[in-house]
């Protein structure tokens, strides 16, 4: 095939992401869940690629939860999502940094929808002026923070410490990614590789080392399923879409599972406890369970941040054996210590402890 | 009648999400849902394009449109370009404005739902904020869970930020903030749907002879819709036990 067609076609599945001066927006999850990661995400950028990012504290969450749990309507959410376009608008910022896949994939729906029915837009103009008195631009773009660190994984690899790689055989370490339905499989465009070659993990874990596990389930839901959770008689169904894909990767070994979406690792991790409650497996090497990582917390440990600043002692996972394999010291003293130095009490029955 | 057909059209999901279906059964072959619960998106889709506001009324009526996980899995595969995910979005949608929701288990559980994360929006501006994931509802967080719950602001101020502070993670949002949030869903008709689902539910209350309070979630009916299930909703026989590779 001559380069130019070659070229023409892979354009689809690639995604220009801006350069700097970034509107931040967190996530409900992933600050609740892992605060470490975004503190993180914003300390790298800022402190070290020197990288202008915003957030105005007075956004709030896009009520994306109940936006899926069906208990917000799209006008509502259309016009929450609207007052945080404008106060990134009052702030002079017209690329917005989105912290959370639900969040994302919502974005992407509320400006697909105001493209294809105009009337959407105005009338999200008309409510959002009548409720706040405020007025927006529509962004240039629109990106997850994980584009953000997919742009800068080479940076980043620069400064690597630790790489994905076995330190005692150097060998790269087999990682698992799950990229999170509503990244790309809803408007494939917005995602970097689509729906079909989705790679903003794979870019950062092949950038820092790693080999990339592909395994049958390896697309499926984690299970999330929004009703499917919330609601504690539903739970089952959650929980068997994350043990059918442990099961479907167990039989290729992976050192850990990075995530793009808060509600995903979240649920890989917790899910991993409550079968090992249940009837005892677990599906790491060894006996073990797999560390299930954000890709913030992933980048922080093989740049060389100290592992429990970044939170990875709050995962029912422990990940010491992915540490291990990195040749990362650590303290084990130190994990539950408060910020100035005081003993907390050790959770029980973790993973991997 | 109720023309319920032109009611889910005015909906702007529905109308992108249909177009004619063929019936090839795509959607349900991907579908996490399908392999969990005795449920086919196809048929959903099959029925809702028949027009007929009596079949219509059935579905909304039933258990099935509660199954879909929204993933969205489907969006992606159809041939046709439909979103059987987002169907079901708009007939949920238009069960609840109708009081129909409740006919079925799995309906009444939206006002376990509203009670959690729809209060948690105009409550704190958050869908989830880690105070309202109490350990007692939530026994598959683990005991790591505990000891984050209990040590919530240690937690994160470990991570750099500061518990109920003015600004980073579970920061607390000014009044102003929070009434600027409950005038949006003032104005966009999102009050009305809770009160939709809180009179509904009400009523179902008194009919299943259910305790029932105003608001919170200390009460025999929000108990009951939390954690019931009667058994029905399941494939018969999973899939995946045979595929378990246990040592
Ligand atoms: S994949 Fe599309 S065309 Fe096929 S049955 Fe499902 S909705 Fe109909
Ligand atoms: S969105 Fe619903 S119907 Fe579609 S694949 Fe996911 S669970 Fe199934």
């Amino acid at each position: 095939m001559k380069l130019e067609g070659k070229k023409r076609i892979w354009s689809e599945f690639q995604k220009e992401i801006p350069d700097d001066h970034f509107f931040y927006v967190r996530s409900c999850i992933r600050q609740s869940f892992f605060p470490g990661s975004e503190q993180f995400f914003l300390k790298v950028l800022k402190e070290d690629l020197g990288k202008d990012i915003f957030e105005d504290p007075n956004h709030t969450t896009c009520t994306g939860i109940g936006y899926h749990g069906d208990v917000v309507q799209f006008d509502t959410i259309q016009t929450v999502v609207a007052r945080h376009f404008a106060l990134a608008t009052e702030h002079g910022y017209k690329d917005v940094v989105i912290s959370c896949v639900t969040s994302f994939g919502i974005y992407e729906e509320i400006i697909e929808t105001w493209k294809h029915y105009p009337e959407t837009l105005e009338k999200t103009r008309e409510n959002l002026y009548k409720a706040t008195g405020r007025v927006f631009d529509v962004p240039d773009s629109i990106t997850h923070s994980s584009d953000i660190i997919y742009k800068f994984k080479d940076e980043i690899a620069a400064k690597a410490k630790f790489p994905l790689i076995d330190h005692v055989t150097g060998e790269p370490l087999r990682i698992v990614e799950h990229i999170g339905c509503h990244y790309s499989k809803m408007f494939p465009k917005y995602g970097v590789g689509g729906a079909e070659f989705p790679h903003v993990l794979i870019g950062m874990i092949e950038a820092w080392g790693g080999e990339v596990i592909d395994y049958p389930e390896r697309r499926h839901c984690c299970g999330f399923g929004f009703r499917q959770y919330i609601v504690q008689a539903n739970r089952g169904y959650s929980l068997s879409n994350s043990r059918k894909k442990f099961v479907s990767m167990q039989p290729y070994k992976p050192e850990a599972i990075i995530a793009n979406c808060p509600g995903c690792t979240m649920f890989m991790d917790k899910w991993q406890y409550t079968i090992k409650e249940m009837d005892g497996m677990t599906y790491g090497q060894h006996g073990q369970g797999i560390p299930v990582l954000t890709y913030e917390e992933l980048a922080g440990i093989v740049m060389g941040y100290n592992p429990w600043d970044l939170g990875l002692q709050y995962h029912n996972v422990q990940s010491e054996p992915l540490l291990d394999k990195m040749g990362i010291k650590y303290d084990q003293e130190e994990k539950y210590l408060t910020k100035d130095g005081k003993k907390l009490p050790v959770p029980k029955d973790l993973i991997n402890a | 009648m109720e023309n319920l057909y032109t009611q889910l059209l005015e909906d702007v999901r529905f109308e992108e999400g249909l177009n004619a279906c063929m019936n090839c059964g795509v959607c349900t072959a991907i579908c996490p849902a399908a392999e969990f619960y005795n449920y086919d998106p196809r048929m959903i889709v099959d029925m809702v394009q028949t027009r007929n506001d009596e079949v219509i009324r059935d579905l909304l009526k039933s258990e099935t449109i509660w199954y879909c996980g929204q993933c969205m899995s489907c969006k992606t595969r159809c041939p046709r370009g439909n979103t059987p995910g987002q169907i079901i979005m708009a007939l949920r949608l238009l069960s609840q404005k109708l009081g129909y929701f409740t006919e079925s288990e799995k309906g009444r559980q939206q006002f376990a739902v509203k009670r959690t994360v729809g209060d948690n929006i105009l409550e704190y501006g958050y869908c989830v904020p880690s105070y309202d994931v109490e350990p007692e509802r939530h026994p598959e967080q683990g005991p790591v869970w505990e000891h984050i719950y209990e040590n919530l602001e240690h937690f994160i101020a470990r991570a750099g930020g500061e518990l109920y502070g003015k600004e980073g993670p579970l920061r607390r949002f000014t009044p102003e903030v929070m009434q600027e949030l409950r005038d949006i869903f003032d104005v966009t008709g999102g009050l009305d749907l809770f009160d939709a689902i809180e009179e509904a539910s009400e009523k179902k209350a008194k009919e299943m002879d259910m305790e029932f309070t105003k608001e919170g979630i200390d009460c025999e009916y929000f108990r009951h819709v939390y954690t019931f299930d009667s058994g029905i909703h399941f494939i018969e026989e999973p899939i995946m036990e045979d595929h378990e590779t246990g040592r």
